[in-house]
Formats: structure tokens, C-alpha cells, sequence
């Protein structure tokens, strides 16, 4: 009896001490990216782009990663989004369900998941390569868009999903087409979880730095054109940081803060969104 | 332990004495009130039936007898529950031990995600008997005693999942007895099963309460007076009435209780 | 007439993105490989996995110590990771009030979402010091700190909220019913997770774990900031190491001229590209099977 106790007291403790442990990296990587980069953190820094030896610890400022991140982020999230509707909706509306070409859909899916940004970017950049095309802000949404593709559509698969079926009766016993189901009962019904799946899209989008390294390229100006090679908030804190200049680097923490507010913020509108938009959602 | 079926008792109480005694319990679920001073007694080898409306407090007030509710969040208990006059609400109670005094057979039949084999030998098991021999008898012993066996001995090492409803339900039972309980809780046993399904399981519980003091919470009231020696009657949380099964039956003391046995409020 | 055609065509549309996009898996391995192709006709495919030569200006294309770097992070961040979130999942899942839950798991949301390099940074300027003045001393090695075990410990961190947040959704997914039919038993809290909960939930923690380490086995910014880049077979989790997705991020597009050098660089993508479908595919047919085994 006592040895059951025992056992279970010891575990306890162990388990309360990883998930203390666990909590406590999280909030210490929290609080040094505060730390380090509010100190740096400048309105300049903000408003202003690199200046002549930005680099080197004079003057300017990181506008020019931070319209680009937003400029990529943003493009790559409309085009991802407009890949996926067609998807979720055929896989949920418009196929039998449990055919094959819904399961291998998904599988597919599931495996692009998993790959790794950086063949996106390596990929993305061997196309690229083929059709002559330099590293501009085009091919970073390219690449990009196919890195959010599958978290996006899966996703909002996975909430489409869950509309229940006599939704869909009671809109076909309407006389409503599929098409007509898709886009006036099923994204209402869904609209929070698609929502939701555009915002994750977006900040991972935003913080990937490994495929837009070789496709987006880089520049010390705002983002006027298509065609134009971009700065993003990633690749910023990468190439500051590797300099040998503290200034320079301490830079590089701000942009890693900027980077981390821009995420934050993601995350709370994502959450106050999802309460706003139940209100039309049959439960 | 005694796995031979003529069930010894630590302390043998004599039939029809209080083998649970229940002293103005209250119960309250994040600041809603569940049970209300909750004052009965729960006799020694007999069914003890109770009986209500849906949300009334039946399950809370079995739950309070093997400290499930426990696991409720921000349930808050106050009285007391003795059950051999230790009370089980103590601080130092150990509330493993006081489980084992109790089996439960829950609503829906929930085998354990393994064999049938594995589902009756998991009580056993965790208070440490390991011999392979032993646990064989143990197995055979309580299928036999739930009328299973015959069923089932030919894939004892199939899970348990594959049975039926009914089945799944002497499962339960099974298992619950193989950890030689003193008293059998039951959350409307035959709520999931088919009328000849539940018929078997009645069936046990006559044939059980001879040697174990046997709950069962039910609202289906022709359940209630086939099976009880002894009734509770309780009405949005509160005891409205108790006694024996004749007289609560046939001269309800309480309007209430004539009106819900006669079915006028359900 | 116009809404069912309408209707006929959006269909028609459909199916043609649905039917691109479940393609693009094969299309990438097809474009990897041919872009590959040149250095896979020089060399015989053993001598590009198994020959720990690197030099790229000679013509030798020995992708072993990438490799190796690779399965070393991959193989500390799994032994770092999956022991800490099984137990915090428990905690929090089994042990935990209610209100420490829903204070941990937006938080925990969040810092999924955190991007690579913001890990990357924070372990410059923690992880490596902490190793070099004080983890490495400890066990009487000298390290730069920038190793093989920073690389494990990010990335491990990294994927804390992917692992926990599954896992989690899993043991909760476990009917209440189940734990209760063991306590009742009288079977202690920690024998009703590990022979109930835990044994029930399985398939779905093991699909939370290869979520993660299939993640961690294929990041690269904030590993290639702290592992070192050497290109050695480590012999020690505080060497140093040059990871697959690494390499292919310093080198690529800088060294175009070489001959051979950039096909060389896609068969590294090549290889990344296929253990992930791989392990996809193994996770399948083995979860299948566990699925059939308890249920």
C-alpha cells in the first residue's frame, strides 16, 4: 500500500516540476526578448529605413523588413487562402465523403505539413531559377504560400468538418445548390475556425525566415513592386545579429521584439475574433 | 483475500443494520446546490433503491458514497458519510481504499481499453496480485458469478470492446466484484441495455444482495419496486422521503411522493 | 439553369485546385530529383549518403556528416522533449485546477507561434553562454557553447507547445467515465493514467510526438544559429554539428558557380524531403495498427 503512495507522490511531483519547468523556459524566453530589446527599441527604429553603414551601427531604421514581412505575409495569406476554399469546400461539400481522392487529398496535405521551410526555399528558388526570375517579393509569396498552404486548409478542413450534417439537409431541403451551401451556411457556420486558420497562417507566414532566405531575397527599401527582391523581419534579426557590432545587434533583439508583438497581437485578435464571430454558429 | 465466493466481512454487521450512514450531507457544484443536509441510512444486504426526477441529486448522492465526486472541480462537501462508522469525509481517509470497499457499475457500460481478461484481473492487479494462477481463478470465478462465462471463455484475450452492450454491462459488474467489495453503487444500470439485457442484470443483483449491500440509483420506478427492499426519495436535492420498500410504495407518507409515484410529476 | 451550372462549374473548379494541391508533394520530389540528377549520375548514391568527404571545390559531395548532424539535434531534442511534455501534459491535463489550465494554454498557443529566429536569438544569448561557462565545465569539457546539445535544447523548446497543446486535446479527449471506472477500483490517480488514460490515448500521443520531432527534424534558422556548422560527425552532444537544413540555408545561392555544388544541395532538400514522407507514412501504418490493437 504505502509503495502505491509513494509511487504516486513522486510522480506527482515530478510531473508538477516538468510542467513548472516547462513554463517557466517559456516565460524566460518571453521576458529576455523583452529585456533585450526594448532597451534598443527606438521610434527610428520603427519609421525609418537603413541608413548609408546601418549595418555597421550608424543610423535608420527597419521599415523596410517590417512593410516587407507585412507586404509578403499579407500576399502570401490572400493567395494560400484563395487555394484553400476551393480545397476545403471541394473535400467537404462537393466530394463523397470517404472517396479516395478526399483521403489522399488530405494525406498530401498532411505530408507538405511536415516539410521543412527550407525546401519551400530551395524548391521555390530552383523554379524560380527556371523561369529567370530573380528573388523578389513575388517569388516570397510563391514560396511562402505553398509553406501555409497545408496549415491553412487543414486547418479549416478540420472545422468545416465539424458542421453538422443536417446543416447541410436543411439547406439542400431549401433548394440551395452546393455552391450556394458552401458560401452561405457553411462559412458562416465555420467563419471563427477559417478566421482563425488565416490569422495562423499569417504569422507563420510572417516569422518564417528559411523560405523566403533564397526566393525574397533582400533590400534596404521599402517594397514598391512585385518584382522587386523585399526585406523581411526574420531574415532582419538573422543578418543583424551576425555582425560584429553590439550596436548592431542589440538592433537585432528589437526587431526580434517587433517581430514577437506582431505575433502577440496576431494571437490575441485571433482569440477576441473567435469570441465576436459565434454569435451566427448553431451549436 | 478470499476469493472462494462465501465472502468473509472484516467486521460482519448484522443483516439490515446501517452499513452506510449519511449525516447532513451538502453538496454544492461551484456555488449550486446539489445535496442538501442529506440525513439516510443505508442498510446491510439489502437493495437499497433511489429514486427521483432527472437532476434531482440521485447520482451526487452516490457518488458522495466512493468520493467520485471528488473529481468534480469546485465542488465544495460538508456532514459526513461513515460507512462501517469511519468517516470516509475524514482528512486522513484513504479514499483508495474506501473505493475498493465499493464497486461501481456506471450508466453506460465503459470497459477499459484492453481484453477482457485484462478488464477483470485490473482490480486484482493493482492491489498486487501478480501469480498468473491466481488471477486465472479470479477471472473465471467473477465471470462465472456475473453469468458471463460461458459467453466469453473462448476469447478472454479479445478486447473487450467486441462484446455487447449487455454483455459489456456483466463486464462491469465483473470487474467491479473482483476487488471483493462490500457494497455495489449503481448509476442506472440498465439505462443502455435491451429489456432482456436488463433483466439478466436485475437478476444478479437478487442474487447479490445476499452477500453485498447493493445502491442502485434508477428512474424507471417499475425498476424500483421489482428490485428495492429499501427506497430513497429525493426531489431537487433535497430528502423528501425514505423507508421500506412496501411502505414507501404503498402509503407514501409525503404528498410529493405520491404524486411522483403515481406519476403525476416526472 | 444558371445556378446549377453555376453550381456544375465552381465543381469543376474545385476539383482542379483540390486535385493541384494533392499533387504538389509529388511535384516537389519530381523537381528535387531532377534537379539532382546531375551529381546523382557522377556519384553512386551510396558514396553522396555515406562518405563523410565534403569538399565541394574537388567535386566531393559526402552528405554523411549533415546527416549525422541532423539525426544528433533531432535525436537531444527528442530526448530532451518527449519525456518533459508527456509529464507536463499529465500535470496539466490530470493534476491541474482548472484555472492553472486556461492560464497555461493560450500561453502555450502563443510561443507555438513564436517564430524560429526569435528561439534562435534567445538561445545566443542564453542557451550558449549557460553551456560554454557552465553546463560544459561541469562535465569537464571545454565547448564554445555553440554545439549540438543548443541545438537539441532549442529546438526541443521549440516544439514544447506543439507536443504539449496535442497532447493535451488527446488525454482530455479520454472519457471522464474510464478514470472513474479505475479510481472506483481503487486504483491510485497515477495507476489510473498509466494503465487507463495513458494506454487509451496512446495513438494520439505518438501522433503528437512525431508532430513535433517531424517539425524539429527539419527546422533551420534557429538551429543554424546555434549548432555551430562544422561539418564533422559530432562525437559528443557539445561538439559542434552542420544539420541538413543548415547547410543547405548558408550555402545555397552563394555558390552557384561551383559546378555540381547547387544539385548536390537539392539532393540534400531531396533526402529531407523523403525521410518527412516517410516518416508520414510510418506514422500512418503503424497508428492504424495501434488503433486496431485497443480498441
Amino acid at each position: 500500500m504505502d509503495s502505491r503512495k509513494l509511487q504516486e507522490n513522486v510522480f506527482k511531483v515530478l510531473a508538477a516540476a516538468a510542467a513548472l519547468l516547462i513554463l517557466l523556459i517559456l516565460v524566460l524566453i518571453l521576458g529576455t526578448i523583452i529585456a533585450k530589446g526594448l532597451p534598443a527599441l527606438s521610434l527610428s527604429m520603427l519609421t525609418r529605413t537603413p541608413q548609408g553603414g546601418y549595418y555597421l551601427g550608424r543610423e535608420g531604421g527597419i521599415l523596410n523588413a517590417i512593410t516587407g514581412s507585412l507586404c509578403l505575409a499579407g500576399g502570401a495569406t490572400l493567395l494560400a487562402l484563395a487555394l484553400s476554399l476551393p480545397i476545403v469546400f471541394y473535400l467537404n461539400v462537393y466530394a463523397r465523403k470517404r472517396s479516395r481522392l478526399v483521403s489522399f487529398t488530405r494525406f498530401s496535405l498532411d505530408v507538405l505539413w511536415g516539410v521543412p521551410s527550407i525546401v519551400y526555399g530551395a524548391f521555390g528558388f530552383t523554379i524560380m531559377l527556371f523561369f529567370g526570375l530573380k528573388a523578389s517579393l513575388l517569388g516570397g509569396i510563391i514560396a511562402v504560400a505553398l509553406l501555409v498552404l497545408p496549415i491553412m486548409s487543414r486547418a479549416m478542413d478540420e472545422v468545416v468538418r465539424m458542421v453538422p450534417d443536417e446543416l447541410f439537409e436543411a439547406s439542400y431541403a431549401l433548394g440551395s445548390t452546393r455552391l450556394e451551401t458552401a458560401f452561405r451556411v457553411v462559412v458562416r457556420q465555420a467563419l471563427p475556425g477559417i478566421l482563425t486558420a488565416v490569422l495562423i497562417a499569417f504569422g507563420r507566414g510572417i516569422g518564417d525566415a528559411a523560405s523566403v532566405l533564397f526566393t525574397a531575397g533582400f533590400t534596404d527599401s521599402v517594397p514598391t513592386s512585385l518584382m522587386q527582391p523585399v526585406a523581411t523581419l526574420p531574415l532582419a534579426v538573422f543578418f543583424q545579429l551576425a555582425t560584429p557590432f553590439p550596436e548592431v545587434q542589440a538592433r537585432a533583439y528589437a526587431s526580434a521584439l517587433v517581430l514577437t508583438v506582431i505575433i502577440l497581437v496576431i494571437s490575441l485578435v485571433s482569440r477576441l475574433l473567435t469570441r465576436r464571430f459565434t454569435k451566427h454558429v448553431v451549436r | 483475500m478470499m476469493n472462494d465466493g462465501n465472502r468473509m466481512k472484516m467486521e460482519p454487521g448484522s443483516v439490515g443494520q446501517p452499513h452506510i450512514r449519511v449525516r447532513n450531507l451538502s453538496v454544492d457544484y461551484g456555488g449550486t446546490r446539489a445535496l442538501d443536509n442529506i440525513t439516510v441510512d443505508i442498510p446491510d444486504r439489502r437493495i437499497t433503491v433511489i429514486i427521483g426526477p432527472s437532476g434531482c441529486g440521485k447520482t451526487t448522492l452516490l457518488k458522495s458514497f466512493n468520493r467520485l465526486i471528488d473529481l468534480v472541480e469546485d465542488v465544495r462537501i460538508s456532514g459526513e458519510v461513515l460507512v462501517d462508522g469511519e468517516n470516509i469525509y475524514d482528512p486522513g481517509a484513504d479514499v483508495t481504499r474506501i473505493r475498493k470497499k465499493m464497486g461501481l457499475l456506471s450508466q453506460k457500460p465503459f470497459p477499459l481499453p484492453m481484453s477482457i481478461y485484462d478488464n477483470i484481473a485490473y482490480g486484482p492487479r493493482i492491489h498486487g496480485i501478480r501469480a498468473r494462477r491466481e488471477l486465472d481463478r479470479i477471472v473465471e470465478h467473477y465471470l462465472r458469478e456475473s453469468s458471463l462465462w460461458e459467453e466469453v471463455k473462448d476469447r478472454l484475450h479479445a478486447p473487450a470492446s467486441g462484446l455487447s452492450v449487455g454483455q459489456q454491462q456483466r463486464l462491469c459488474l465483473a470487474r467491479g466484484l473482483a476487488v471483493e467489495p462490500e457494497i455495489i453503487l449503481c448509476d442506472e444500470p440498465t439505462s443502455a441495455l435491451d429489456p432482456q439485457a436488463s433483466k439478466r442484470i436485475e437478476e444478479r443483483f437478487i442474487e447479490l444482495k445476499d452477500s453485498y449491500t447493493v445502491v442502485v440509483v434508477t428512474h424507471i420506478l417499475r425498476q424500483a419496486r421489482r428490485l428495492a427492499d429499501y427506497v430513497i426519495f429525493l426531489y431537487m436535492g433535497e430528502l423528501v422521503e425514505h423507508g421500506p420498500a412496501e411502505r414507501v410504495f404503498e402509503h407514501p407518507e409525503k404528498e410529493m411522493t405520491r404524486e411522483y409515484i403515481q406519476g403525476i410529476i416526472s | 439553369m444558371i445556378r446549377r451550372l453555376k453550381d456544375r462549374l465552381a465543381g469543376a473548379g474545385m476539383l482542379i485546385v483540390t486535385l493541384c494541391s494533392g499533387l504538389i508533394v509529388f511535384l516537389m520530389i519530381l523537381g528535387l530529383y531532377v534537379s539532382s540528377r546531375s551529381v546523382l549520375s557522377l556519384k553512386p548514391l551510396s558514396e553522396l549518403l555515406f562518405s563523410s568527404e565534403w569538399h565541394p571545390l574537388r567535386g566531393e559531395f559526402g552528405l554523411l556528416p549533415f546527416i549525422m548532424g541532423t539525426l544528433w539535434v533531432t535525436a537531444v531534442a527528442a530526448a530532451v522533449a518527449i519525456p518533459l511534455c508527456l509529464l507536463a501534459s499529465i500535470y496539466l491535463s490530470e493534476y491541474a485546477h482548472r484555472r492553472l489550465r486556461a492560464l497555461a494554454a493560450p500561453l502555450i498557443d502563443l510561443l507555438a507561434g513564436i517564430p524560429s529566429v526569435v528561439y534562435g536569438v534567445w538561445a545566443v544569448l542564453i542557451l550558449v553562454p549557460l553551456i560554454k561557462n557552465h553546463i560544459a565545465p561541469f562535465f569537464g569539457v571545454s565547448s564554445s557553447g555553440y554545439s549540438v546539445l543548443a541545438g537539441g535544447v532549442v529546438l526541443a523548446v521549440m516544439i514544447f507547445p506543439i507536443i504539449i497543446h496535442v497532447t493535451i486535446e488527446v488525454l482530455r479527449s479520454v472519457p471522464q467515465e474510464m478514470r472513474e471506472v479505475s479510481l472506483a477500483l481503487g486504483a491510485t490517480c497515477w495507476q489510473t493514467i498509466r494503465l487507463v488514460v495513458l494506454r487509451k490515448a496512446m495513438p494520439g500521443v505518438l501522433a503528437a510526438i512525431v508532430l513535433g520531432l517531424s517539425r524539429a527534424f527539419g527546422e533551420t534558422m534557429a538551429v543554424l544559429m546555434v549548432v555551430g556548422n562544422v561539418a564533422m560527425i559530432p562525437s559528443s552532444v557539445f561538439d559542434p554539428a552542420y544539420p541538413l537544413p543548415a547547410l543547405i540555408a548558408n550555402k545555397y545561392g552563394e555558390m552557384l558557380s561551383v559546378p555540381l555544388y547547387d544539385s548536390a544541395l537539392l539532393l540534400a532538400a531531396l533526402v529531407l524531403m523523403l525521410a518527412v514522407l516517410a516518416v508520414n507514412v510510418a506514422a500512418r501504418v503503424f497508428l492504424v495498427r495501434v488503433e486496431r490493437g485497443i480498441r
